[in-house]
């Protein structure tokens, strides 16, 4: 068990040398769910740790299933799984690493909008609970995203528009843009179903000190959302792998 | 001796193929164990069996005692892989991708280093072993491939076509490590396309067609049992009548290849005698004249030819 920890280490180690220190990846990263939210914020009135929280949240989003579903594709083109799967790892193990490298990103990139917020004034009440949630919702997130690689394809173009195809929808319905509790009832029933909106939601309280759901709420769904992708992700892969060889 | 490779019944099925029919062997310690047999014989996926990469439709493997369907870990651990299409990877240096290994094997870092300095050196790599792969020749990766499959020191080696496509000096090189490995009683698993390759590192081989196994003993007994008669080849400074040749005693047929007469014999030194006599008589030189055996080749493709 412990020696698997180990290993899962050494493969997210491997995944950052490889697939996250590069210049495009990190920039990209830090673009792109700041364009999205400019897009829609500018001209619009609200306060600024609502926008804080907001970008925070698809930061996390966005930063940590950006790289994590492209790897099972690329390592299949570049015919590296084989000798993956023929270490002495499970499955299991393997994603484990690629998770935590996403982890580890998404973190580090997260860290971006909160500077930004606290030169905009912006103070934290609850440091801790940004904390847990910043990493709650980074294991959530990366773990979807390796949902999104199960396909057995070696195209990451293929992923990309799959994930894609999934992301964009969660941001409108997450209450990013629009509070949960100004949505139509049945905004908020959609808003509920993803784990966007608690991480938001969240980071709403960490740095206004009110959210729409209570705290445990907001953590419990996380965990929820984790354990979920997690065991998805874990099944999709057993069923795929061998047929990327 | 005893076996360190178990298969019993292993049979793979795709979608309706049959890639692997419910084959049974062992593989004893301290062995170079050949698997041949033409493309798309099902060499490959039963490497992927052994090595627990894909798992079988039906059948078993047990690798060092440890059924590789109940115990994979373990039975990983003992094993050193170089499969027949893969890579290092290409953005990490060569030292780097021998770390990766070592701590995908659980292995010591103060050993590791150690071990993948002399990897390095062993297969002359030593000098790029900060380059990232992508900046290396074909063979360079292979070799690297080979010395990663090394860095857990495995008991068993498989190689799935270690040597295709690689240059006489690097084909001696990975021959050599192969001969080594053997004498430190390690076993190897090996399959090749190459049959004077099988022929002089082979302890036993196995000879594979359509998912089935058709042979299995050392290359020289096959080649006694299977390969069939010993040959004279002989070439004359004139056409001769051939039907002369047949008609010597002991003579059980003849064949002709350009310029050169073969004579299919049991008792090759009276038909030496008798080409000797021929030449006299007939006033002819002899300019060629050899002993042949068949080799493994010949049995190989006995064994794997359409009828
Ligand atoms: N992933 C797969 N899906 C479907 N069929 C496969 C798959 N892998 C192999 N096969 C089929 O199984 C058979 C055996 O293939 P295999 O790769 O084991 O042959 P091989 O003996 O290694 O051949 P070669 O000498 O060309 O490497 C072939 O008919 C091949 O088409
Ligand atoms: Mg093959």
């Amino acid at each position: 068990m412990i020696d698997q920890m180990r290993r899962a280490y050494a493969i997210a180690k491997k995944d950052v040398r490889i697939y996250y220190l590069k210049g495009p990846v990190i920039i990209f990263g830090v673009l792109s769910p700041a364009f999205l939210f400019l897009a829609f914020m500018i001209g619009r009135d609200l306060p600024v740790d609502f926008l804080i929280a907001g970008l925070l949240g698809m930061t996390i989003f966005f930063t940590s299933t950006s790289v994590a579903p492209v790897i099972a594709p690329t390592e299949t083109q570049t015919r590296n799984l084989e000798r993956l799967a023929a270490a002495p790892i499970s499955i299991t193990t393997i994603l484990f690493g690629d998770v935590l490298a996403s982890v580890l990103f998404g973190i580090a990139i997260s860290l971006v909008p909160i500077l930004l917020g606290m030169a905009l004034g912006v103070s934290i009440t609850h440091p801790f609970i940004l904390a847990l949630g910043i990493v709650l919702a980074a294991f959530c997130f990366s773990a979807m995203g390796l949902i999104f690689s199960s396909a057995p394809t070696s195209m990451t173009s293929t992923v990309m528009m799959l994930s894609m195809m999934v992301k964009f929808p969660l941001v409108f319905i997450s209450g990013i843009f629009i509070p949960v509790q100004e949505l139509p009832l049945w905004g908020q029933a959609l808003a509920s179903l993803s784990p966007l909106t608690y991480i938001t939601d969240l980071c709403r309280y960490a740095f206004q000190g009110a959210c729409h759901y209570p705290v445990v709420v907001d953590i419990g769904a996380l965990l929820v959302f984790l354990a979920a992708f997690m065991a998805i992700a874990i099944k999709l892969h057993e069923r795929s792998l061998p047929k990327r060889l | 001796m005893k076996n360190v490779i178990e298969v019993k019944e292993l049979t793979k099925d795709y979608n309706g193929l049959t890639a692997v029919d419910h084959i049974n062997f062992e593989v004893e310690e301290g062995e170079v164990f050949g698997f041949l047999g033409p493309n798309g014989a099902g060499k490959t996926t039963t490497v992927r069996m052994l090595t627990g990469v894909i798992k079988p439709s039906f059948g078993s493997v047990s690798v060092m005692g440890f059924d590789l369907g109940r115990h994979p870990i373990r039975a990983k651990e003992a094993m050193g892989v170089v499969p027949e299409l893969s890579n290092a990877y290409a953005d990490l240096s060569a030292w780097n991708n021998l770390q990766f290994m070592a701590e995908l094997y659980g292995i010591p870092k103060r050993v590791a280093v150690a071990r993948a300095e002399e990897l390095l050196t062993r297969f002359d790599l030593y000098d790029r072993k900060g380059h990232t792969v992508k900046t290396f020749s074909k063979g360079m990766k292979q070799k690297l491939v080979t010395a990663m499959s090394l860095m857990n020191d495995p008991e068993i080696l498989f190689l799935d076509e270690p040597t295709s496509g690689l240059d006489v000096q690097s084909a001696r090189l990975i021959k050599e490590m192969v001969r080594e490995l053997r004498d430190t009683g390690k076993t190897i698993f090996l399959t090749t396309h190459y049959m004077d390759e099988a022929s002089q590192l082979c302890n036993r081989v196995a000879i594979i067609n359509h998912g089935r196994i058709a042979a299995i003993d050392a290359p020289e007994k096959l080649k006694v049992r299977i390969g069939g008669l010993q040959y004279v080849e002989v070439s004359f400074t004139a056409p001769v009548d051939v039907s002369d040749l047949s008609a010597m005693t002991g003579i059980a047929g003849v064949r002709t290849s350009g310029d050169k007469i073969q004579l299919y014999t049991d008792e090759p030194d009276r038909t030496i005698r008798g080409l000797v006599d021929y030449s006299q008589s007939s006033d002819l030189e002899i300019v060629t004249l050899n002993t042949l055996t068949p080799t493994l080749e010949d049995v190989f493709v006995k064994l794997t030819e359409e009828a």
